[in-house]
């Protein structure tokens, strides 16, 4: 919220020092306004919403000066350019300073590393990729574990539990599994030999794309297999389980290895190669669907095989670990990322674990239209009477005087609007005072449905605290309609000195109206202990106005 | 009848519009006739004519020229296809008047005419030529007249060879082709006077479908279970598909008229006109029961009908023909909207130009304030009051025609299915309203998510020890039951009384009284403690309690919290209150919690009392839905008495009102399963055509229909689309720095038919990046008919503005010929696919496949 305000105060400077362009102070202020913006959005994704702003604010500066014709076109380039430096190659420069910064610091491998792709593991230190020789390219016979390219989906996992009663046929699951197991093991072989490929008499024999393989799992030696049987969930794909004993299985096993975007007869690059993979019989894709089983699968991800045949990145697949003692290991440095490569993967899973934030059932939620109206609070600690409570909940008094406001200023600058666009005639004074209203409210007006009205659209969990930015905006809003309004109304009135006393009378009256609910109220932010409002005895129990407040 | 040959206007090569020239660019635009007639001629020569001599051939013959002159007058005026288009005006009204004297001085009246033949004037609507006819009729009684009125033969033309396209051989294939197996389903519904809740969109379409099945005396007994199955012989193919197909061959020659209201001129509305035609996409889906033509018919409805109506803004402000267009409007905006949800991005689009034009209005300084209060009170009538009142209406059509209850009935309210004819409203017609001490209840929870349920219990009893090692209290369960069962009645007791009947008279119960609840069957008492419940151990479990003598106390007591009370002496009532059960001792409240429990529970759903009530939640809260007052003292009669079925016969209808707002809002939130479709595709498959969808294959053959759009024309509206943009962006900057590269009036053309058309494509496809339902190719069919309008806007914009010199122009035109053939050739090859009537060879259909990701299917041998 901080960088918010500062980003907005700079803006608004830096637009007061337009009269002077190129000078010091508007320098200064154009900078700043890019080093808070890179704050904001580095701070959180809502910082967003005032690059937007700003970002709006600056393409209608820029337009009113390409129409000035007394600019060459010159000078308007070089603003141009100014706001481009400042704020659009600035703020991006600090902000992948912080992630360049971020990635220095933390550049252990830790328990997330299952989220991030092969390559991105490989650059952290202490993860087995760090550094990690392995052979190149995928031949019969080696260990593997394969990995789904989609980011935060896993490894293809099978484990010694049945699928449960009821759940296609009960045989052994197959999942996706983020962490690191040995249950991620999986040897590759022929489909039509049950030889063992490491027989050190045989010759190494690479696996090319469009083979025809087997998957066995190394710790059950069964194989991958799949069949005409829903999937747990995704019940339009079939189920993929893990069959036979000790390797041999039936024809259900078979899948063709296809390397996408390779032609046919080029041998599979270990984590380099996008790999499909096809079951035989039924000519469906081993996908995973993203889904979370229930506790039977121990919550990991439901891997489905789909007869649809489209390119998701859900069905395709890399080999990441590869263990194969017949092949010569080669360094695996040239699998560094670069910086924009780690950058972005990292802002992918930062997305989709955002989106991920789902409520779960019965969770409490709070809903968008409940937070301008203060509908209801969010309980910090402490639940019982005796407990010490915090209570978060906006000062009802200076919200419903905001919600108010907000409609006030919409009724007035509709007409104001259209007296103008009518061509009223309006005196010197008032003239001005709606040029504050219409240009500096709207600005406002702006910022806070552009902080607000987003969430709507969101489909994440949200809390009460995602309205404060809007809040600021709308509080501003009310000091600049309130102040316009008691200077209208003085201005109204003829003899000066009543005017200058309704003015003072008028602005003091909101300030103590304000700090009054402020000690109203002040127990719910500073803590309270004692018997809920629901109690007469209770401090608050007058203040709770509203059903839904729970304090 | 006379043959109006319509001519291609001659351009305007300069930067500015005709130099002394009658016939100014925008003029010339108009000179084409609009599908209303123009005056009455009747001399051979007047057939051929062009203007100029028609006007000489009314100099020639004076006593017949009154309406000729008039007609001419209003077209002089036309500039008015282009607001603010002043400077034409003045010259060609004087000219106008220069060209046809004044016959019997009354035409001479051109600005100031008489207001009889004024009004004869304005009279010619759309049913201009209906009108003409009848008062040809009676002038034919004093002169033997031959030509009646000029029809514009373009619209006529345009019209038949839509119709042709789209009606022909409409019948085939007497099988249920793709999604007609859902609209099939409601219409079905509608024949049987079934209710059905579709959370696809509100019920006009569906309705427009049914009256194709109720003209053609469908009586709706068929089973539409899977695509391909063969129509049975009561099922009237043609009519059902009847509808859509006229409304997509009217969309047809309804793009002739846009573009030409626009200010383009007939070569560019004829274009937009014939490349609707040859759009292989449009042609398949409405040829089909689908809703996406009928959608787009009233999309253009709606833009056409502003553009109309904002014409004649220009001309005559409040005459019949401008109210009848802006309430034509209003009405097209609904019955989008009334056919599917998407329809209100076009309703916003023409809110939006309709606000932009009332803001000039405002700013208009030669108008009153009084006029243009008018002004904007009649638009807010008809582009706000008219669509809701006629969405309103849509549905009060709909509950009325489908009064019977159905499977859908489940999903209601209770007092929404007591309203529907059979299911609930037999059962609990003439139960008594207000539920007294004593009375015999079922209680249904009203979130009924995951399914409807009702307050249950039954002898067993919680297992003492859980599968985690939780124990319980081992009293008798009490679940959520989705069945009707005995088991769900309870009755109401008074704490301070015994008996289990209901006095005489009945002492009905109040908000905020306590009761206990017992169970009818089992007699044991609603009781909650302090235990956690078996899945949700933040809650309290909720029992029947049994006592057991272990110092364990029973806690039966609730409070009755009347969620929609009307004063706090409400008292509660049958199916209409909806009340919260708080528990007197812990103050926890009886919820739903939704899990299943497991084999002990017998899978029925927990329920809970939870002490962290936050405010209002569906899920505590519940309402009696069958009732009646116990009689029986006796254990055992009163066993028998709940085994009876209920009977009483008061009935009580929930206002139109209210069954709107429950039926939209469950529409609203109905759950669409968002799963994945074979055929689904995402918006950015959509512009690039890298999707198709297959809607049916012949049982043997490999005719198949297959819904795949006309490539070139796909394309080339992309391109224009791009081209519009930029052009228009870098026009901006050069205005901005005040050179003007347009005339005004050209200008403001350009920017209009942008909006419109452009602004049309976008409202319909940008929305779909952020739905997260199933999407289709077929939704994006609106956008790109949008898209076909905006393309021969742009192609006349070149070859007028950019096209330099006269050969450049020539060359330009040749090329778009080669263009249009191009497309002809493509629609001709892809014609299989779309009307599914031959059967192409599998070597035929791979050469068809231009896309890999097109699935066309081959049949193998």
């Amino acid at each position: 919220m901080f960088f918010i305000m500062a980003a907005m105060l700079s803006m608004v400077k830096y637009n007061s020092c337009a009269n002077r362009p190129f000078s010091a102070p508007w320098w200064f202020w154009l900078s700043l306004t890019g080093v808070n913006l890179a704050g904001a959005l580095g701070v959180k994704f809502v910082g967003l919403f005032i690059i937007l702003q700003v970002g709006w604010n600056t393409i209608s500066d820029l337009w009113h000066l390409f129409g000035d014709l007394s600019l060459s076109v010159v000078t308007v380039g070089k603003h141009l350019t100014a706001r481009i430096l400042c704020l659009i190659v600035l703020p991006l420069t600090l902000y992948t300073a912080t992630y360049a910064v971020h990635f220095m610091v933390l550049n252990k491998s830790g328990p997330g590393d299952g989220f991030f792709s092969s390559a991105f593991q490989a650059r952290l230190s202490g993860n087995n990729l760090h550094n990690a020789s392995i052979p190149e390219h995928l031949a019969y016979g080696s260990v593997i574990t394969v990995k789904n390219l989609r980011m935060a989906i896993g490894y293809l996992h099978s484990h010694r539990h049945l699928y449960p009663e009821g759940i296609g046929a009960r045989q052994q699951q197959v999942t996706t599994y983020l962490h690191k197991d040995y249950n991620n093991l999986w040897i590759i072989k022929k489909h039509n030999t049950n030889a063992d490929p490491l027989d050190p008499s045989l010759p190494v024999e690479f696996v090319r794309h469009g083979d025809i393989i087997r998957l066995e799992h190394k710790e059950t030696s069964r194989n991958l297999h799949s069949h005409y049987h829903e999937a747990p969930l995704t019940r339009k794909h079939y189920q993929v389980t893990g069959y036979g004993i000790n390797g041999t299985g039936d024809s259900n096993d078979f899948w063709r290895i296809e390397v996408v975007n390779r032609k046919f007869g080029n041998r599979i690059k270990v984590l380099r190669s996008r790999i499909r993979l096809i079951h035989l019989v039924t000519g469906c894709v081993l996908g995973s669907s993203g889904k979370v089983l229930p506790k039977w699968g121990w919550e990991q991800l439901e891997v489905t095989c789909t007869p649809y045949l489209k390119e998701t990145l859900n069905s395709i697949w890399n080999v990441e670990d590869h263990i194969n003692p017949k092949l010569p290991n080669i360094s695996l440095d040239v699998l560094q990322p670069s910086f924009p490569e780690v950058l972005l993967e990292s802002h992918m899973v930062m997305i989709r674990g955002n989106n991920g934030l789902k409520p779960k059932d019965n969770e409490f939620t709070s809903k968008p239209w409940h937070w301008p109206v203060n509908y209801q609070g969010l309980r910090f600690s402490g639940i019982n009477d005796t407990d010490f409570r915090v209570y978060l909940l906006g000062n009802p008094v200076v919200w419903w005087l905001n919600l108010l406001s907000i409609a006030l200023y919409l009724l007035l600058g509709s007409i104001i609007a259209v007296a103008v666009q009518r061509g009223a005639h309006l005196p010197a004074e008032v003239e001005g005072l709606t040029q504050v209203l219409l240009r500096g409210g709207g600005q406002l007006l702006l910022g806070w449905i552009l902080h607000y009205f987003p969430f709507f659209l969101m489909g994440r969990i949200l809390y009460f605290h995602h309205y404060f930015p809007a809040m600021l905006f709308s509080s501003m809003l009310t000091g600049i309609l309130w102040d316009t309004l008691l200077r209208l109304w003085a201005w109204s009135l003829a003899s000066s000195s009543l005017a200058r006393g309704l003015y003072v009378v008028g602005n003091l009256s909101l300030l103590l109206g304000t700090a009054y609910s402020f000690y109203l109220f002040h127990p719910l932010a500073y803590g309270m202990v004692g018997p809920l409002a629901q109690d007469p005895r209770s401090p608050m129990a007058g203040l709770r106005w509203l059903e839904s407040w729970d304090f | 009848m006379k043959a109006y040959t319509p001519q291609r206007p001659r351009k305007n090569t300069g930067a500015f519009p005709g130099h002394g020239d009658l016939r100014t660019p925008s003029q010339a635009a108009n000179d084409v006739p609009q599908g209303r007639t123009s005056a009455p001629v009747r001399t051979r020569d007047a057939r051929r004519a062009t203007r100029d001599a028609r006007a000489r051939d009314a100099r020639a013959l004076p006593p017949r020229k009154a309406p000729q002159a008039r007609r001419i007058e209003r077209r002089a005026g036309g500039a008015w296809a282009v607001p603010h288009a002043e400077q034409p005006r003045p010259r060609a009204r004087r000219e106008t008047l220069t060209v046809s004297p004044p016959p019997h001085g009354r035409s001479e009246a051109g600005p100031d005419a008489g207001a009889a033949l004024r009004e004869l004037d304005e009279t010619r609507g759309v049913f201009e030529d209906l009108l003409l006819l009848f008062y040809r009729m009676l002038g034919f009684l004093k002169h033997p007249v031959v030509v009646t009125a000029d029809i514009n033969l373009n619209v006529v033309a345009l019209t038949a060879m839509g119709l042709l396209s789209r009606l022909w051989q409409l019948s085939y294939p007497r099988a249920v082709v793709f999604d007609e197996v859902y609209y099939g389903q409601y219409i079905s519904f509608y024949m049987k006077r079934i209710f059905f809740l579709d959370g696809s969109g509100p019920p006009f379409g569906h309705m427009l479908l049914a009256l194709g099945g109720y003209l053609g005396g469908f009586d709706g007994n068929f089973l539409w279970n899977r695509i391909g199955a063969e129509y049975s012989s009561n099922v009237p193919v043609w009519s059902l598909r009847l509808l859509p197909a006229l409304t997509g061959a009217l969309s047809v020659p309804m793009a002739y008229q846009i573009l030409s209201e626009l200010g383009f001129s007939h070569c560019a509305a004829m274009g937009a006109a014939l490349l609707m035609l040859i759009e292989n996409a449009l042609i398949t889906q409405s040829r089909l029961m689908l809703l996406e033509s009928v959608l787009i018919f009233f999309n253009l409805l709606a833009v056409l009908s502003y553009l109309k109506f904002s014409n004649s803004q220009k001309q005559r402000p409040f005459s019949p023909s401008w109210w009848f267009w802006l309430t034509l409007t209003g009405v097209a905006c609904s019955c989008a909207v009334g056919v599917k949800y998407v329809g209100v991005f076009t309703y916003l689009l023409v809110l939006a130009v309709a606000g932009v034009h009332a803001w000039h209005l405002i700013g208009d300084r030669s108008l009153s304030n009084v006029s243009v209060l008018c002004h904007l009170l009649a638009r807010a009538a008809a582009l706000l009051v008219v669509p809701a009142a006629m969405y309103l209406l849509f549905f009060y059509v709909h509950l009325s025609l489908v009064y019977r209850s159905g499977p859908h009935d489940q999903i209601m309210s209770s007092a929404f299915q007591a309203s529907l004819e059979g299911g609930l409203a037999r059962i609990t017609q003439g139960q008594p309203l207000e539920v007294a001490y004593g009375s015999q209840v079922t209680l249904k929870n009203v979130l009924g998510k995951p399914v409807p349920c009702w307050l249950h219990s039954h002898q067993s009893t919680y297992p003492m020890i859980y599968e985690n090692g939780r124990g319980s209290s081992h009293q008798q369960q009490v679940t959520c039951y989705p069945f009707k069962d005995v088991n769900n009645w309870w009755i109401v007791k008074d704490p301070g009384r015994h008996q289990l009947v209901v006095s005489n008279p009945p002492r009905p119960v109040r908000h905020g009284d306590v009761v206990q609840l017992v169970h009818g069957m089992t007699t044991r008492f609603l009781n909650t403690h302090d235990v956690a419940a078996p899945l949700s151990p933040h809650s309290q479990e909720v029992s029947c309690y049994v006592d057991y003598n272990i110092s364990m106390p029973s806690q039966n007591l609730w409070r009755l919290d009347i969620v929609n009370r009307d004063s706090d002496a409400g008292v509660w009532k049958t199916i209409l209150s909806e009340v919260r059960l708080v528990h007197v001792n812990t103050s926890a409240v009886l919820k739903l919690s939704g899990a299943h429990l497991p084999d002990w529970g017998f899978r029925q759903l927990e329920v809970v009392g939870e002490k962290l009530s936050r405010g209002y939640h569906e899920s505590t809260v519940w309402n009696v839905e069958e009732h009646r007052y116990g009689k029986s003292q006796e254990q055992k009669e009163r066993e028998v008495e709940l085994h009876s079925p209920t009977q009483m016969d008061v009935h009580r209808n929930l206002s139109f009102l209210a069954r709107f707002l429950e039926l939209q809002w469950r529409m609203l939130t109905a759950k669409s399963d968002g799963s994945e479709h074979k055929y689904s595709s995402s918006p950015l498959d959509w512009v690039t055509l890298d999707t198709s969808i297959a809607y049916w294959l012949h049982p043997r053959t490999s005719a198949q229909i297959h819904l795949l759009g006309n490539v070139v024309i796909w394309a080339s509206a992309s391109l224009a689309t791009v081209a519009y943009t930029l052009l228009l962006f870098w026009y901006l900057l050069r205005r901005r720095r005040k050179i003007c590269d347009l005339p005004e009036d050209s200008w403001l053309r350009w920017v209009l038919a942008g909006a419109l058309c452009a602004g049309g494509w976008a409202v319909n496809y940008v929305p779909f990046f952020l739905m997260e339902k199933t999407l289709f190719l077929y939704h994006y069919l609106p956008a790109l008919t949008f898209q076909i309008l905006l393309l021969p806007v742009v192609l006349q914009h070149i070859s007028d503005h950019l096209c330099r010199t006269q050969l450049l122009r020539s060359l330009f035109g040749a090329l778009l010929v080669a263009w249009y053939s191009c497309a002809c050739h493509v629609f001709n090859t892809l014609r299989p696919l779309t009307y599914g009537d031959k059967s192409l060879s599998p070597s035929e259909l791979k050469a068809l496949r231009w896309k890999d990701s097109w699935d066309i299917l081959i049949r193998k041998y």
